[in-house]
């Protein structure tokens, strides 16, 4: 046993995302990242004497339905609180939150490893409240507060609805807590809750880590991880975490409870001096407020809008053969996923709508940038095609030419092969005829093959298919061949 | 003086309408008699000579093109704690001494729309904390009965002006007594809806849960008019009650038959000494000669308004005055680093009494505290509500002093809790979220000082209360033989 393997690491994640919605939390402001500083504010969010409060109703459904989304259950009262403290890009020197009634409580959130095997979280509960605004350290320092002469702020970003997410301590691993967040962000982006952009900041996440002796119920000390600003960066901050914690106890000292910086540059965490040291919140309802009353009717309602969601969908295609990253992929492409799922719907034989789906149809919608889902072969006539192929009335290389004449917009595949006479021929003696035309054409051919060159079959092969127009059994063509041959 | 400024609000609208007086004459004669009286009364902390004249031009305009506005021409007086797009909004504090604010609140707005000229800008005990003015950090009011007495607070400002023709119309904001005590203490009407009624958005924020705006005004019939204007719901104040607005002006009444009105048992008026308990029972006589019958009703947590309102309002005044930190807007006093700047900016922009109840505020919250005292506080307050609701079984409306005594002297009042006790009798109405008002009902002390009738209806029920005071007034006319001392 290594040293590694004498440890388990106990992982959980709070993770905030900015909701996609038109207006921001509590004012009319527009919610778009970017802009000119200070272009995207009005007297709410920037907290002037007398402004109030009124709560957005799009991001309450978009809670629910995350909600919903992971089996969370929903109260039917729920309200906000207000987080006080001072901080000079919160304007109203308190956060408009929710602490003791969230809006969606438990829950799991399902996700899957690279290699395919699917695992569970669960969660705490899910809160909505208000993002800060930012602030901009200038006059030296490299853009730290630190060594600056001034700070500036721009209030864009002031009131921008954000969800918090907090898990339990389900995670084992810096991968399944990469996992977990894929699952967050691809649930998200499905639902149309939040773009979830970490580049834009829209998920940012803290990982509370602990170590224990494997086998052990106990919970270790934890540290709390900022500062990650990728995937990939909560990967390594993660590793690097559990590898730091390993060598603080195997060298016979304690952890300390604290918060830890992740610097990318240098692949370490390190503590930081917390801002919040022994912050006390003084949290208690928002007077400003009314509470939030969701009934039963709002939830059935929602509860219709939640489609297929992706751990659903990667299980099923897995059953379907999908190695794990071609499942991922499939699933992360919700617009092919849907029209993928709606061919299988339509009576496509899955395995062989996979490989259209996934191979000819994306290099179609590459090449011409139409989107398989908007271009005109529809699931129906996917799966007319599908049957075509399956029933042997096509061959493989018929039916990529019918594919490309239904992307160009012919219709009916099945249409196509009637009034064409394109189905495939199995007719011996049709077969034989064409075989003694092409044998009499290529004398040598067959001389060489009765040599021993016997990979001159495949050319032979050809030259019957052109000689049928393609509409030759291949495998019969190359039955008959071989024996006339031999 | 010009004797318009003498008239009633209805009758100058009336005048003003029927284009038997323009809004721009009625303006230069409140405005002269600002300039005439001001400088000993100090009502105004800013006076609005250019802005009333604009608007008085409007609404000659819109009467000329045939409008006829509730309000035509009528002078208003607003409360300093209320943002008026361009002008300074102070809220009486040195944080904000030379902010303007750059909206307007929709009360004021609908006041504006209904016609009504704003004069100024009153005076008001610092951020409305305080029953006597004296808070203010910007300037002294002064009584017109007396001008070594204080005008009562913390709306202080628009009663002095009403009662010295200075407005017809002043706006306050009730948070536990502040438009009551000083319509009483100034000899006029000071009406507080019921909670909700008016919007709050672009009132400067104490306790949001109990502040209220409303009107000051020396009759019953002027008050209904302002409420009728100012009432209804707004979609930028979530607090805002969505319900229709019943015009009280059309109801006012000349008797009080078939009305019950409940006398408090726990509200010993003997413990206010002889005289005074003499002039409530007097009161409470000339309701029943109009009609009334008097019941007995208790109120058995009344008692534990006080500390309950001491409770509640610093808690929510210790986050809401937050947002003067120094950064946006105000005074800001630089530091070292951004704590320092809070603390020193914090320190000169805050008046004592203002300081004071961030400090219990910030304790009631405090964790560990939080429950003994805010909690405890919020179940006070539903019993508080809950005995009201028990009394109305009995009674269609509530009589009660306005307050403990008539308006004292500059200075008397030496320690926090003598002034709290000005509110005894107001408390409760704000903490059950009650319509109530306060109307002259004689004079005492020496030298013989308004005195003011409180009386208090169910939730909603403004109608019947306006009805019924404006019944006394017309049987009592103690404003009327007031005699002021400008």
């Amino acid at each position: 046993m290594t040293v590694q393997t004498r440890y388990e690491a106990v992982i959980g994640i709070e993770c905030h995302v900015e909701l996609k919605t038109r207006s921001k939390m509590f004012c009319a402001c527009a919610n778009e990242f970017g802009g000119e500083p200070n272009t995207k504010v009005c007297p709410v969010c920037l907290a002037l004497p007398g402004a109030l409060p009124v709560a957005n109703a799009e991001a309450i459904r978009h809670m629910i339905r995350a909600g919903l989304a992971f089996g969370a259950s929903i109260p039917a009262f729920s309200k906000f609180d207000r987080k006080n403290y001072f901080y000079p890009d919160m304007p109203k020197d308190y956060q408009i939150s929710q602490y003791d009634m969230p809006l969606t409580l438990g829950g799991s959130v399902r996700y899957w490893l690279e290699d395919g095997t699917l695992k569970e979280c669960k969660l705490t509960r899910i809160h909505l409240e208000e993002d800060t605004g930012k602030s901009i350290h200038g006059g030296g320092g490299d853009g730290r507060i630190a060594g600056s002469s001034f700070s500036l702020i721009d209030f864009n970003r002031a009131g921008v609805p954000l969800m918090e997410c907090v898990s339990e301590p389900d995670l084992r691993s810096a991968q399944e807590a990469v996992g977990y967040l894929e699952a967050l962000k691809r649930t998200f982006v499905q639902l149309g809750v939040s773009d979830v952009k970490m580049e834009e900041g829209s998920l940012r996440c803290d990982a509370n880590v602990s170590i224990r002796p494997a086998g052990s119920t106990e919970l270790g000390t934890k540290t709390e991880i900022k500062n990650m600003n990728s995937f990939r960066s909560v990967l390594r901050a993660i590793e690097s975490e559990i590898e730091r914690q390993i060598a603080v106890l195997e060298s016979g000292s304690r952890i300390v409870q604290e918060t830890r910086g992740w610097d990318e540059g240098q692949g370490v965490t390190h503590s930081m001096r917390s801002k919040e040291e022994a912050h006390d919140y003084r949290y208690f309802p928002d007077p400003d407020l009314v509470p939030i009353e969701v009934d039963a009717a709002l939830i059935d309602e929602l509860k219709k809008t939640i489609p297929v969601l992706p751990p659903e969908r990667f299980a099923r295609y897995r059953g379907y053969g999908m190695d794990p990253k071609q499942a991922t992929q499939l699933v992360d492409n919700f617009p092919l996923a849907d029209y993928f799922d709606a061919c299988v719907a339509a009576g496509a034989n899955p395995q062989a709508s996979m490989n259209f789906v996934l191979s000819d149809l994306s290099r179609l919608a590459n090449e011409t940038g139409t989107p398989v889902n908007e271009s005109a072969v529809t699931p129906e006539a996917l799966a007319e095609l599908v049957a075509l192929v399956e029933s042997k009335t096509v061959n493989s290389k018929i039916a990529k030419e019918l594919l490309e004449r239904m992307w160009a917009g012919e219709g009916s595949p099945k249409a196509i092969v009637e009034q064409e006479g394109l189905a495939q021929t199995s007719d011996t003696g049709e077969i034989e005829r064409l075989i003694d035309e092409v044998l009499a054409a290529n004398e040598k051919a067959a001389t060489d093959y009765k040599a021993g060159k016997t990979n001159i079959l495949g050319f032979l092969t050809g030259q019957v298919m052109k000689a049928s127009r393609g509409k030759a059994n291949p495998a019969l063509v190359n039955e008959l061949l071989r024996k006339k041959l031999e | 003086m010009n004797d318009v400024v003498k008239r009633s609000a209805a009758e100058i609208a009336r005048d003003v309408n029927a284009k038997r007086i323009s809004a721009r004459d009625v303006t230069e004669a409140v405005l002269a008699r600002v300039d005439e009286v001001d400088d000993r009364l100090g009502c105004y902390l800013t006076r609005l000579h250019d802005l009333a004249r604009e608007q008085a031009s409007r609404v000659d305009e819109r009467v000329a093109a045939g409008e006829s506005l509730p309000l035509a021409g009528v002078p208003l007086a607003v409360k300093d704690n209320m943002c008026l797009s361009g002008t300074r909004t102070t809220a009486a504090s040195k944080i904000l001494e030379n902010w303007i604010a750059p909206y307007t609140s929709t009360a004021v707005q609908r006041m504006l729309d209904a016609g009504a000229v704003p004069i100024g800008k009153s005076n008001l005990d610092e951020f409305a904390m305080g029953s006597s003015c004296e808070n203010s950090a910007l300037g002294v009011t002064r009584n017109p009965y007396d001008l070594q007495r204080v005008p009562g607070g913390s709306s202080g400002g628009s009663a002095a002006a009403v009662a010295a023709f200075e407005a017809a119309i002043g706006m306050g904001s009730d948070t536990g007594g502040s438009i009551r005590e000083p319509g009483a203490f100034c000899n006029v009407v000071g009406f507080k809806p019921t909670y909700g009624r008016v919007s709050r958005y672009g009132l400067i924020a104490f306790a949001s849960s109990l502040d209220q705006i409303g009107p000051l005004t020396r009759t019953v019939e002027d008050a209904a008019l302002a409420y009728d204007a100012m009432a209804g719901h707004d979609p930028m104040d979530s607090t805002s009650i969505d319900r229709p607005v019943e015009p009280a002006a059309p109801s006012l009444r000349e008797d009080l038959e078939g009305l019950r009105i409940g006398i408090v048992k726990e509200f010993v008026t003997a413990k206010l000494g002889a005289e005074i308990d003499a002039l409530y029972k007097r009161a409470y006589a000339e309701l029943a000669k109009l009609g009334a019958e008097l019941v007995e009703v208790s109120l058995p947590t009344a008692d534990y308004g006080l500390a309950t309102y001491y409770l509640i309002a610093p808690a929510e005044c210790s986050s809401n005055l937050a947002r003067f930190d120094g950064v946006r807007y105000g005074l800001r006093v630089d530091g070292a680093d951004v704590g320092q700047m809070y603390e020193q900016t914090r320190a000169a922009g805050f008046g004592p009494e203002v300081k004071r109840r961030i400090l219990i505020g910030t304790y009631a919250l405090s964790s560990g505290y939080y429950d003994a005292y805010y909690v405890k506080a919020q179940k006070a307050r539903t019993m508080s509500a809950q005995d009201f609701k028990k009394a109305f079984e009995h009674c269609d409306l509530i009589a009660a002093p306005a307050a403990s005594s008539p308006a004292f002297e500059f200075d008397s009042k030496s320690d926090p809790y003598s002034m709290y006790m000005m509110d005894y009798y107001t408390i409760p109405m704000s903490l059950a979220g009650l319509p109530a008002l306060s109307v002259p009902c004689g004079y005492a002390g020496t030298p013989a000082m308004p005195m003011g009738l409180q009386l208090a209806a169910p939730l909603f029920e403004e109608t019947r209360l306006l009805g019924a005071a404006h019944a006394y007034e017309r049987a009592t006319a103690y404003a009327v033989e007031g005699a002021i001392a400008v």
